[in-house]
């Protein structure tokens, strides 16, 4: 695998300014987010990386549409989400997004194929879902229940059912979080092939170092700022990582 | 189909045994809607085409004589439509096959078929011809009662003499929709017929001819009946006029509006008791659905489903459990319609009854039922539709728990672990142990508002049978007889104790209220017709003054002391001011009592007796019958006995067949309500319960902490169930269908009738302990352990 050769030259589809989010946890205020200025760009690979509180969740949840920051401005393209209501971002989140979630949350009483369908259903523009589960490498899997599957194949499900609808960004929080080495690293490839044969921007969430060779660029975090941003010279195939 | 709806599918295939009881609840509720309003509706229509077909008429009035020409006097009143003089009687019957004298009533009609006001629908037959003056046409409830067939002949007792009438046809009339000859509760139909006979005839044996003594009216549009009324009065006081009245005071359309009415008020309660019930399950149902699924929701929302999209998705299982539902329900309830309708007409005789449900019946009933259950529902969608979607990602937060009031008082000392547990887990969701009480409650309150019922039947069965009447038979005599009757009854067989009384038809009249009625005068001591009080204890007949019925003094909004006008409807017709000396509580019946001594005086005549009671030996009873039969003075003879077979016989199977169906609501209810959230405990707190088992708990001491709840539960339940059902009673009991004219339900529930609720529910909880101790040796206690939160 090769560096991306248009990372750089890529226009910046989402750009955060001066993000704060803050919780109310009882009486004290939490706070998650201390003015963040961020860029991803157009088919990137971004790995989120920090310790646990350090926000990096926090700033998934709103780049993704999940959450609205407490103040500062979030615009996806020309769009400012921070903006746009509740409306605005369920319709980016249908059209624009796709989310990979550390447990999978597929839902129990559906089939694999069944929890593809279930955002395919709503897509403007969807694969079918066959082939989405053929990209993951689970064509032999379509109509069996989560509980019929392993941890890793779920999360391929919960992979497959994310990019089914050509999403423009892929967000994962902690992708390989429940796995174990070898599934863990078997999920991290089919990630990379997403971005690479669909050109969709991947932004992986994880405190594991790890991983942040495979990524253009190496984001941490740390209490609520960004402390650090790397770009590797070469992006690491996952089969190289070592954890 | 849609995935969301495959989701919602399996959904509902995983929550079948909840959602199959809140099925039930949701079709009891529609069916007993469609049922009473269909009822209602079936009745009501007929009635309504019965009276035009047949020009049942707005305004009745019998007097003594009055000649023909009269009546164009009366068809002048201004708001008189039509009207038709006829001549009606009261006679004895000897009907062949029955020991006992019958009533029969004489109604005259032309001797050529036509059109006239309170026409008669020949149901068999043939009409009478014009030259056979012993040719009546007979009710067919009274043919059929005595197993006469056309071509039979009975015998009355005509202006004094025996005379054969030959039944040559049946037929119904509007005016006789509930076939009573006018004191009673409940037909007789072996012992009263309405008969038709020719005008000519029936005035000849009556010395009539030229004359009547029966007016009815139709009125036209927007005519004032009251003024009709006065006027009516007017005409007719020199013909010995009794006074006329509008339907209301018509005895068969009172009856059939009190039932109505009744029918009413039920197609109300009912549903509202079964549908608060079903909307308060599906709450509680979907807050644990949504509380499961906050993964599924965030998911669904993170992948782009608008809240909408969600909120529906939620509302569909809703609507689903309303379908289900309202299928089972709308079968049932037009199931139970027809049958009640047809139940209906056992006494009410109707020449056709079609039952129907129409759409907008049971549109309605859905209607009411979906939008009682998307109440229900709303509060617990609201929250997945308020739930933000990065928030639903997270795990529930464990819920809070506080010493609960007992420990703050320091008794937890006599509470064991799982006791605390079980206190705890109510005390943290006060709402939630609220509302499944109250639906235990509401179980436990139809029961004892069936029990009310019955219980309040027996009641006037034994204050009207043993304590008010108490003779064994009745007599009326055709007019008012000297003092010497008493002594000529008294030589008659088996006659063990005479108690003459005179009956006088009278319009009291107090303010600007008037009412028709009757004095009946008792000799003294009277033991066979005694006068109760409040507490229904005897109280003795005063020597002056009137004693009215509680409920007549409360239509003329009189109290002891006023003083009543009383104007006398027949003889010299004196009007007369005559102070209120006492009330009674009878339960049936507007009835007037004086001394009969003072009543003849007001009259201004000797002692005269219209009537008698008997106390007969049972023994020497058909020769005393035969004797009766031959006796030209008697009018009519009822017996006590077989008014108290009759009310057994129709109101015990009515308040059964009640009890049952109030039974079977009532066992759903409380069946439904505390599975539910009994099995709700169960998917809160398996992980708990397994933790429990895995430590060392046994089966036994888990299903105590899971049941015990709903054993608390259960406890707190019943006593407020009683007193709900009190209330409900107490609401039934001043309603006009059970406090009528006619008769009045008393207000009493007896013990055993909250034992019994008591017992049913403690039963449908069983049978739901039972389910759920199935559910909970099937606990899988290390999938429960894996499976994340």
């Amino acid at each position: 695998m090769s560096l991306s050769p248009t990372a750089t030259a890529a226009p910046a589809i989402f750009h955060g300014h001066q993000i704060v989010k803050t919780y109310q946890m009882g009486e004290v205020a939490v706070h998650a987010l201390r003015q963040v200025d961020i860029d991803l760009y157009e088919g990137e690979f971004v790995v989120l990386l920090g310790p646990s509180g350090s926000g990096k969740s926090t700033l998934l949840n709103i780049l993704g549409g999940l959450d609205v920051p407490t103040s500062g401005d979030v615009y996806f393209r020309q769009q400012n989400l921070s903006q746009g209501g509740d409306r605005l971002l369920t319709r980016f989140r249908r059209e624009s997004i796709g989310f990979i979630f550390q447990f999978y949350n597929l839902i129990p009483s559906l089939t694999a194929r069944e929890n593809v369908a279930l955002v395919t259903d709503i897509a403007p523009h969807p694969m079918r879902p066959e082939e989405a589960l053929a990209l993951v490498g689970l064509s032999d899997r379509l109509d069996h229940f989560p509980s019929q599957l392993s941890g890793g194949q779920q999360q391929r499900v919960a992979i497959a059912r994310a990019i089914a609808k050509r999403p423009e960004v892929l967000f994962c929080d902690e992708p390989t979080g429940a796995l174990d080495y070898s599934t863990g690293k078997l999920v991290l490839e089919v990630l990379a092939r997403v971005n690479q044969e669909l050109g969709t921007t991947v932004v992986i969430i994880t405190h594991n170092a790890g991983i942040g060779a495979m990524g253009d660029r190496v984001i941490t975090m740390r209490d609520g700022q960004i402390h650090t941003i790397e770009r590797n010279q070469r992006r690491a195939s996952p089969d190289e990582l070592e954890w | 189909m849609q995935s969301i709806d495959r989701k919602l599918l399996r959904d509902l295939i995983t929550l079948r045994g909840q959602v199959i009881a809140i099925v039930l609840i949701v079709a009891c509720g529609i069916a007993s809607m469609v049922t009473m309003t269909s009822t209602y509706q079936s009745l009501q229509l007929s009635q309504t085409q019965y009276y035009s077909q047949y020009r049942f008429t707005d305004v009745f009035v019998q007097l003594k004589r009055a000649p023909e020409g009269v009546m164009a006097q009366i068809r002048e009143i201004p708001g008189v439509g039509q009207g038709r003089s006829r001549v009606v009687e009261t006679v004895t019957l000897d009907v062949p096959g029955l020991d006992d004298p019958a009533t029969g009533r004489l109604v005259s009609i032309p001797e050529q078929p036509r059109a006239i006001l309170n026409d008669i629908a020949l149901q068999s037959g043939r009409y009478i011809q014009p030259d056979r003056l012993d040719e009546v046409i007979a009710s067919p409830a009274f043919v059929a009662a005595n197993q006469l067939a056309l071509g039979d002949t009975i015998s009355a007792v005509i202006n004094g003499r025996w005379q054969e009438l030959r039944i040559v046809g049946t037929a119904l009339s509007p005016e006789y929709l509930y076939e009573i000859s006018g004191t009673e509760l409940l037909p007789d139909n072996q012992r009263f017929g309405v008969f038709w006979m020719g005008r000519q005839a029936l005035a000849t044996a009556f010395d009539l001819d030229g004359a009547f003594n029966d007016v009815v009216l139709t009125l036209t549009p927007g005519a004032n009946e009251q003024a009709v009324i006065f006027r009516l009065d007017q005409i007719l006081e020199r013909y010995g006029g009794l006074g006329a009245y509008g339907r209301d005071n018509q005895v068969s359309h009172r009856f059939l509006e009190d039932d109505l009415d009744g029918l009413q008020v039920m197609a109300v309660i009912l549903p509202v008791i079964f549908l608060g019930i079903a909307a308060f399950l599906l709450n509680m149902v979907l807050a644990r659905l949504v509380s499961t699924q906050r993964d599924q929701i965030a998911v669904l929302k993170a992948f782009g489903y608008s809240n909408l999209e969600v909120g529906l998705h939620f509302l569909k299982l809703v609507l689903v459990v309303v379908a289900l539902g309202a299928i089972l329900g709308i079968g049932l309830g037009r199931w139970l319609g027809e049958n009640f309708t047809h139940f209906y007409v056992q006494y009410y005789q109707f020449p056709s009854v079609q039952y129907r449900a129409g759409a907008r019946v049971i549109v309605g009933a859905v209607g009411v039922s979906a939008i009682a259950a998307l109440i229900g529902a709303f509060h617990a969608v609201q929250g997945v539709v308020s739930l933000p979607p990065a928030e639903a990602m997270r795990p529930e937060p464990p819920a809070s728990f506080k010493p609960t009031i007992v420990e703050r008082m320091g008794l937890q000392r006599w509470l064991s672990p799982a006791g605390r547990i079980i206190l705890r887990n109510l005390e943290r969701r006060p709402l939630q142990a609220l509302m499944a009480m109250v639906g235990i409650s509401m179980a436990v309150a139809i029961l004892v508002v069936g029990g009310y019922f019955s219980d309040a039947i027996d009641q006037i069965m034994a204050i009207q049978f043993q304590t008010v009447q108490r003779e064994d038979i009745t007599l009326t005599f055709t007019q008012p007889l000297s003092g010497q009757v008493r002594h000529d009854l008294a030589q008659l067989s088996g006659v063990l104790r005479v108690e003459p009384f005179r009956s006088v038809p009278v319009r009291f009249r107090y303010g600007h209220r008037t009412r028709l009625g009757s004095i009946t005068g008792l000799s003294a001591p009277s033991t066979l017709r005694q006068l109760i009080d409040q507490d229904m204890q005897a109280v003795p007949i005063p020597d002056d003054g009137i004693v009215l019925t509680t409920k007549l003094a409360e239509l003329l909004h009189l109290k002891i002391g006023d003083p009543l006008t009383v104007e006398v409807l027949e003889g010299a017709r004196p009007t007369r001011q005559v102070p209120v000396a006492g009330l009674v509580d009878e339960l049936v019946g507007l009835a007037t009592y004086m001394h009969v001594d003072a009543l003849n005086a007001l009259m201004q005549e000797d002692t005269s007796y219209s009537g008698a009671y008997l106390l007969v030996d049972q023994q020497q009873i058909t020769a005393l019958y035969s004797q009766l039969k031959q006796t030209p003075s008697v009018a009519s003879v009822a017996q006590r006995e077989t008014a108290i077979h009759q009310f057994n016989e129709t109101i015990g199977a009515t308040s059964g067949a009640m009890n049952a169906v109030l039974m079977l609501f009532a066992t759903i209810i409380s069946a439904g309500v505390i599975y539910n959230a009994a099995r709700i405990a169960l998917s809160e707190r398996c992980r708990e319960l397994a933790t429990l088992r895995i430590i060392g708990f046994t089966q036994r001491e888990i299903a105590f902490i899971l049941l015990g709840e709903q054993g608390a539960l259960i406890l707190a339940a019943v006593p407020v169930g009683w007193l709900l059902g009190y209330g409900l009673a107490w609401v039934l009991n001043q309603s006009p269908a059970v406090d009528s004219e006619m008769v009045r339900l008393p207000f009493v529930i007896h013990p055993a009738s909250y034992l019994f609720a008591l017992l049913v529910t403690a039963l449908a909880a069983a049978g739901s302990g039972l389910l759920i101790g199935h559910q909970l040796r099937r606990l899988d206690l290390i999938a429960v352990l894996k499976t994340r939160e």
